[in-house]
């Protein structure tokens, strides 16, 4: 790629190539099409051109030329309909085994916490070759995440999370844009993401000094006195969450959702708003009370409390944890 | 052709231009033609208020640092710039200038239904754009044109309550002119003009209609609802309040997808006009044009959510929309496909109108054919909100719109000012405007597709090349725009005497005077033939281009 007359982005994940891909086939159909429109209004403006003696012949029309290139075109763009939604269910849908990442946006700096405890402001450091999936949201205005040499690009919301993911295959240094206009500092709101090989990335990773993020949340979790409700021994006055994350809650008005990352999210800014069924509705919010990057770390530490006492993270799990006891609902 | 209401060469002692002279004539009139007038002064100085804004960007785009002007000057800047354009200039300018002057004619009536009503359009757009200037004096707003929650209501400290009243108020006026085309076309049509012997441009305006007069008490609505949370901190949009940011989204795009269709069907319906009279043919496809409108204006409605594709709308919602979206792309190529297959076997004249036309076509089907790109899920998520868009947006509603508006005012100016402009100096600019546009919007699809984001003002070295072609471009277009200005008003003085008929064009509107009296015909046309029946008028035979 020439370095002051860029025509092509780099190519840095698995989704470039097959974005790529799909722009390239449709180029070339565009390309044919404005071709063909092109030449036959050239064409048809010299042949015809006004002559003496040479009168208009009057044509109707076809319902029959109408029918035709209404159809293929139709078809012809079907394909486009479909390989793209295609590729756009990959590009929505992060592998289950992710590694998860968390992004905070505000005006105008991206804040990254990884799982190990790693912080980073306008910086990603990710390996090659892991699927790495983003977790993130906004404490202020709309945001949007855009690594154009990765073909990906995500609006970041206020009050909720929103996903993205990517698996890097090429080191090098990319750009991370903010693609959603943000005020003032919007142009200046981008940053590095940095692809290093994995054992590079270990030893940069290995240099981080914070403790992992879910056992942040874990200390959280006691700190602002969850743990007193939210009990894994005895039924408390709020749900059991072990086990919860990503399965489905029965709710007090009969519904039911699944409890993602925005629904604890929701749980604990909002707790009132869907209550599990079988409780109370009596706990107190904590907007304003706990920060986004706090909200991230109990977050993950809910997640963690899914996986098995010998988890990467070695997170105890209470001694005599109940197979699926009733009501281990989050509230 | 049969039953003309005013003999060819028969001028009567006072036109619409000359029945009465003061200023209190022109601000009280209710006559469609000084309407159109009106809108026509003020449509233009909107015009190169918004161009002289898109220069300032063209010019601080010119290097990668921001140098000529403040962060917040250049959020202002494309802000006043997209507002301008959208609001005040691209949304009224077909219908509301050549709409207001040709569809009484066309259609063999005096007046529009509601001349009154028509009138205080006029002076609800008038009181939009001087609240939209004031505005502007007192510092700006800096919100963008789509005024994006919660960044509008809780972000932005400049003045978007007083923008957003301004576009509430432009909206009414759209409304107005809406509801004045449905019930003129519905219920004024000479006898004999039947639905299917109505110019495509009337098909054209009255799709348009039925989206102004839908889809802009909407967007008002948005609008109240922004400028309400902004005020009283209620929480509609803002997450803090409790409200949703997307349905922000969702209510915007509702009105302001159609609305680019308000924007781009005028002007289709002007090439349909344009290309039958320069290859003396009739339409190809008559029914298939005119009901590709309709479509275009019903379809328009189920497609908004396309702007949202990364937003944060579920997968499923997504594919729907996009699928919905491909569905638009028919009509629109079908109007294409038959505007060039009316030119076969025709008897095409190059007039500058017609270069227009043309210009319009080629600049259309890049547009079009670039927004499949954006229909394309997984293509949009990577050119989503980077100058893919923008180059995408500009084809169509710059190359399209403009391109019609520009040909039509180059084909109807005799009929307006009763003077032929100078047809060298024309084609000269048809051809810089064509050439000026794709140096200054081509390079913008490269670039978005290599990554830069649109709407900003400092960008990495590498897009430094790709942004000075684009400026250099742009400067060629100014030049473009910048000469029919300056030749109409010349000809108004010094143009030669238009005929009744320059073109000898069908349509009811070549069979009065021009300029044409105050109340268009005499006596009421009756209406005996189809649309575009040019084989049965007899073309300027070869004679030297008129107005030379």
């Amino acid at each position: 790629m020439s370095k002051y007359l860029p025509l092509w982005p780099d190519q840095a994940s698995t989704m470039a190539g097959q974005v790529d891909a799909l722009y390239i086939y449709l180029l070339l159909v565009a390309g044919v099409m404005t071709g063909l429109i092109y030449i036959a209004v050239t064409v048809l403006a010299i042949k015809y051109r006004r002559k003496p003696g040479q009168d208009a012949h009057q044509i109707e029309g076809s319902t029959i030329l109408e029918i035709t290139w209404s159809i293929i075109p139709f078809g012809v763009m079907l394909t486009f309909f479909i390989w793209g939604a295609v590729l756009y269910f990959k590009e929505r849908t992060p592998p289950a085994d992710s590694t998860e990442v968390y992004v905070v946006a505000k005006q105008w700096m991206w804040k990254v916490e990884h799982m190990e405890g790693q912080r980073e402001i306008n910086q990603l450091h990710v390996p090659t070759g892991q699927d790495i999936k983003l977790i993130m949201t906004s404490q202020d205005v709309i945001h949007s995440f855009f690594i154009p040499a990765f073909r990906i690009k995500q609006d970041v919301l206020p009050g909720r999370y929103t996903t993205a993911w990517f698996k890097a295959t090429k080191p090098g240094r990319y750009h991370l844009f903010c693609a959603e206009y943000c005020g003032t500092n919007h142009s200046g709101m981008g940053g590095d993401i940095v692809v290093m090989e994995p054992q590079e990335y270990a030893v940069w990773m290995a240099g981080g000094p914070s403790a992992p993020l879910p056992e942040t949340g874990k200390q959280l979790f006691a700190s602002l006195g969850c743990s007193t409700c939210h009990r894994f021994d005895v039924q408390g006055r709020g749900p059991n969450l072990q086990g919860v994350y990503n399965k489905p809650v029965l709710l007090e008005d009969g519904r039911t959702v699944i409890a993602d990352e925005n629904y604890v999210r929701e749980s604990i800014l909002n707790p009132t708003a869907k209550i599990v069924s079988g409780f109370k509705p009596v706990m107190p919010t904590f907007q304003g009370i706990v920060s986004d990057e706090q909200l991230n770390a109990l977050v993950a530490y809910v997640k963690s409390l899914n996986q098995p006492p010998t988890g990467t993270a070695g997170l105890q799990q209470p001694a005599a944890a109940p197979a699926q006891p009733q009501n281990t609902q989050v509230q | 052709m049969a039953s003309a209401a005013i003999p060819a060469n028969q001028t009567p002692k006072t036109n619409y231009l000359t029945n009465g002279y003061g200023l209190k004539s022109w601000l009280l009139t209710t006559d469609h033609k000084r309407i159109a007038v009106l809108y026509l002064i003020s449509v233009t100085v909107f015009f190169f208020l918004g161009g002289f804004f898109a220069m300032l960007i063209r010019l601080e785009l010119l290097t990668p640092q921001g140098d000529l002007m403040q962060a917040d000057s250049y959020n202002k800047v494309f802000t006043m710039h997209g507002m301008i354009m959208v609001f005040f200039f691209l949304i009224p300018v077909v219908p509301a200038v050549l709409g207001n002057f040709l569809v009484p004619i066309m259609i063999g009536a005096k007046d529009l239904a509601f001349p009154r009503i028509n009138l205080l359009s006029w002076y609800l757009y008038i009181i939009a754009g001087t609240l939209f200037l004031h505005c502007m004096l007192i510092g700006g707003v800096d919100t963008g044109w789509t005024f994006y929650t919660p960044y509008s209501t809780v972000g932005s400290n400049t003045n978007v309550v007083e923008a957003g009243l301004a576009v509430f108020i432009a909206g009414f006026s759209s409304i107005f002119t809406g509801l004045n085309f449905i019930v003129t076309i519905h219920r004024m049509r000479a006898p004999g003009l039947t639905w299917d012997r109505l110019p495509l441009f009337i098909w054209a305006n009255y799709a348009t209609s039925i989206i102004m007069v839908l889809g802009t008490p909407v967007v008002a609505i948005t609008i109240v609802l922004v400028a309400v949370e902004r005020l009283f901190h209620l929480g509609i949009f803002d997450p803090k309040l409790g409200g949703d940011p997307l349905l922000f989204q969702h209510l915007f795009w509702f009105y302001s997808h159609p609305a680019v269709y308000i924007m781009i069907l005028p002007s289709m319906g002007v090439v349909s006009e344009l290309i039958t009279c320069f290859s003396r043919k009739r339409i190809f496809g008559y029914k298939f044009i005119a009901l590709s409108s309709v479509a275009i204006a019903v379809l328009g409605f189920l497609v908004w959510a396309h702007h949202m594709f990364v937003a944060g709308i579920s997968l499923y919602a997504a594919m729907i929309f996009s699928f919905l979206t491909f569905f638009i792309g028919v009509p629109s190529a079908i109007k294409v496909f038959n505007w060039t297959a009316t030119l076969y076997r025709g008897s095409i004249s190059y007039a500058t109108p017609m270069l227009y036309a043309f210009g319009f076509i080629g600049l259309f089907t890049i547009g079009g054919l670039t927004g499949l790109f954006l229909a394309t899920l997984g293509i949009d998520v990577h050119v989503t909100d980077t100058y893919f868009v923008v180059a995408h947006f500009h084809y169509v509603m710059v190359g399209g719109v403009l391109m019609g508006y520009l040909g039509g005012m180059h084909f109807w100016w005799p009929k307006i000012s009763g003077r032929m402009y100078p047809e060298g100096w024309a084609k000269l600019s048809a051809l810089l405007v064509f050439v000026g546009f794709n140096l200054t919007f081509f390079p913008q699809f490269i670039l978005g597709y290599v990554g830069m984001p649109r709407r900003y003002w400092q960008y990495p070295d590498e897009f430094q090349v790709l942004n000075v072609l684009s400026t250099a471009g742009s400067s060629v277009l100014a030049v473009g725009y910048l000469l029919p200005m300056i030749y109409f008003l010349w000809s108004l003085r010094y143009g030669p005497i238009a005929e009744a008929n320059p073109w000898n064009a069908a349509g009811l509107e070549w069979q009065t005077t021009s300029p044409p009296p105050t109340f268009n015909f005499d006596e009421t046309p009756v209406v005996t033939w189809e649309a575009y029946n040019y084989d049965e008028i007899a073309p300027k035979e070869l004679e030297a281009p008129v107005g030379r």
